[in-house]
């Protein structure tokens, strides 16, 4: 699903942020991506949705350099990949359904098909019956589940997830991490930054360490012709 | 690579029909002009200074061209008012005087040719002037014979006037060619300077509507910063984006031109009644036009079409620096 291969970042100002990243997320595998915060977690995710562009190496997604996305294609290569904040980025002056809808509406599904995909959506994070409520009267746990329900409403094939249990207590952070795990068990490619290194262990997913942009421990795959 | 179960699923997105992307394009068209003026009708507040300096912005132009078509029409009515006068040399005989009259009868220029023989004017001239007595001591009659013309329609312009008379003032007999239409061509000229001001001003009016647009669709923009990061990242293209944007300019330029339509007529319906008492004054059969209904659909095709540009310039330039981080 996605591959870096001897990826750099370096932003504006001279910090690099990655310094030769490599490794590959295979179809349907789940995983975690942690190290110290500033390590270059949000960095590595930002460059998988086009938010970013890599200074060096290539990053491939779904058998394509996506450093030929050109910018004006970027809206249709993030409609492939489902989205999840720490701070949600839920629009709080729409309902529950009109959030959950924006991904459908943006990509021209039809008015008729709407309504069963997002309550499809609400349906398997389990707010079926939030739907006419304000983001606002939802606590923390399901607001980061409206923000899910809208990452998934399209099905794209690849969810990016970071920080997504930053806010939550421990309870509330795995019944999020199972929902994951829900998506990955239909097919969907799951990663999730994080560095709640106790969840981490208990659940059985590879891990990728970073420590200062840096690789510093992988139990993914080697990218291909890479060291 | 394999593909993902899901693949199957997310294809579905990709693969809508032409008809039904036509179909979602004009939904999202009709929800976004619909929306666009519920939310400036809703919050009349917000929109109603904005909307008023645009109005008056293009109801300033429109004023100016209803007046100007009317100071036309006045002048038009005066014109054929207008007589033109050739002065014949003292030494003229009676044919040569007859030829050119014949010459001029022909000419289409000329609804009338009139003969004003010395004798005839030295008649006028003591009726008219009360110096009749004095002219008895005079040996010799001092007045020229004159030839009086009435140009006909034809003659539209004091310039095309003014061509006629250089020209007639080139045939033999001729003296001095005269035409009692210096106020005319006066008042025309007037008429061009101050078309070419208002012209020039009607231009400034325009840039100031585009700018007055563009600035509150600039604010709109970085009001909504946060959702148009959040649109942005689930995927939405610029023109979606646009779209919202464009409509709201489009709505504050026509919204606004109507009521510039509305106050230039409510002028004119003033004026009407006083324009009216001066044109029984001079007798004259003119009367007040308004915005005429062509003129009228003008205005706001010119008001809606000024607000999208302005909407439009500032949407290509501030959405592009609203990305998501
Ligand atoms: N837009 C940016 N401009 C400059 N430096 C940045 C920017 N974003 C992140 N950084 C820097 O890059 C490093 C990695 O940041 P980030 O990827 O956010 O780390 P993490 O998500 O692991 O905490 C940090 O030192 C951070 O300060
Ligand atoms: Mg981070």
């Amino acid at each position: 699903m996605i591959e870096f291969h001897q990826v750099f970042k370096r932003y504006e100002g001279g910090h690099e942020a990655l310094k030769g990243v490599s490794f590959a997320l295979a179809n349907g595998e789940m995983a975690f991506l942690t190290g110290h915060s500033g390590a270059g977690k949000s960095t590595l995710l930002k460059l998988i949705a086009l938010m970013e562009r890599p200074t060096r190496g290539q990053v491939i997604l779904d058998g394509q350099n996506i450093s030929q996305v050109k910018d004006r294609h970027i809206p249709y290569h993030r409609r492939k990949i489902g989205m999840i904040f720490q701070d949600h980025r839920l629009l709080f002056d729409r309902s529950v359904y009109d959030n959950v809808a924006l991904p459908l509406v943006i990509a021209g599904v039809s008015d008729r098909d709407i309504p069963k995909r997002v309550r499809a959506a609400l349906d398997k994070v389990g707010l079926l019956n939030k739907e006419k409520q304000l983001p606002i009267q939802l606590s923390g746990g399901e607001q980061q589940r409206v923000g899910i329900a809208r990452a998934v409403v399209n099905k794209p094939p690849l969810l990016l997830a970071d920080e997504p249990t930053g806010n939550l207590d421990p309870e509330l952070s795995a019944e999020i991490m199972k929902l994951f795990e829900q998506f990955q068990q239909v097919g969907v490619s799951v990663l999730i930054a994080s560095h709640d290194l106790g969840l981490i262990a208990r659940m059985k997913h590879p891990v990728l360490t970073l420590k200062d942009g840096r690789t510093i421990r992988n139990e993914l795959a080697e990218a291909e012709f890479d060291g | 690579m394999a593909k993902t179960v899901h693949k199957g699923h997310s294809a579905t997105t990709a693969k809508v029909s032409l008809l039904d992307r036509i179909k979602m394009a004009l939904s999202l068209h009709k929800k976004n002009s619909v929306s666009t003026l519920l939310d400036i009708l809703r919050q009349p507040a917000n929109s109603l200074m904005t909307i008023l300096v645009l109005a008056i912005a293009l109801a300033l132009p429109s004023a100016f061209y209803v007046f100007s078509q009317n100071a036309k029409a006045v002048s038009g009515s005066w014109n054929g008012g207008v007589q033109m006068a050739l002065f014949l040399k003292d030494n003229t005989t009676e044919q040569a005087t007859q030829e050119l009259m014949q010459k001029l009868n022909l000419r289409p220029e000329f609804d009338q040719v009139t003969l004003v023989s010395k004798q005839q004017a030295l008649e006028e001239f003591k009726s008219s002037s009360g110096f009749g007595d004095a002219l008895e001591y005079l040996d010799d009659n001092p007045l020229p014979a004159m030839l009086v013309l009435t140009p006909s329609s034809e003659v539209a312009t004091p310039s095309q006037a003014q061509v006629l008379v250089d020209e007639l003032q080139q045939e033999r007999i001729v003296d001095v060619a005269q035409m009692d239409m210096q106020w005319v061509q006066k008042y025309h000229a007037m008429l061009d300077m101050a078309q070419k001001i208002g012209s020039f001003v009607s231009i400034l009016l325009a840039m100031a509507v585009l700018l007055i647009v563009g600035n509150t669709i600039r604010l709109a923009i970085l009001n909504r910063r946060e959702e148009i990061q959040v649109i942005k990242l689930v995927g939405a293209t610029d023109g979606f984006i646009r779209r919202p944007f464009l409509y709201t300019g489009f709505w504050y330029g026509l919204i606004a031109a109507l009521l510039a339509a509305l106050m230039v007529n409510i002028v004119i319906a003033v004026l009407r009644g006083s324009a009216s008492t001066l044109a029984e004054l001079y007798s004259s059969g003119f009367s007040l036009m308004g915005l005429a209904p062509s003129h009228t659909l003008s205005l706001l095709a010119f008001g809606a079409g000024l607000g999208l540009i302005g909407a439009w310039i500032s949407v290509n330039k501030h959405l592009r620096d609203i990305q998501p981080n």
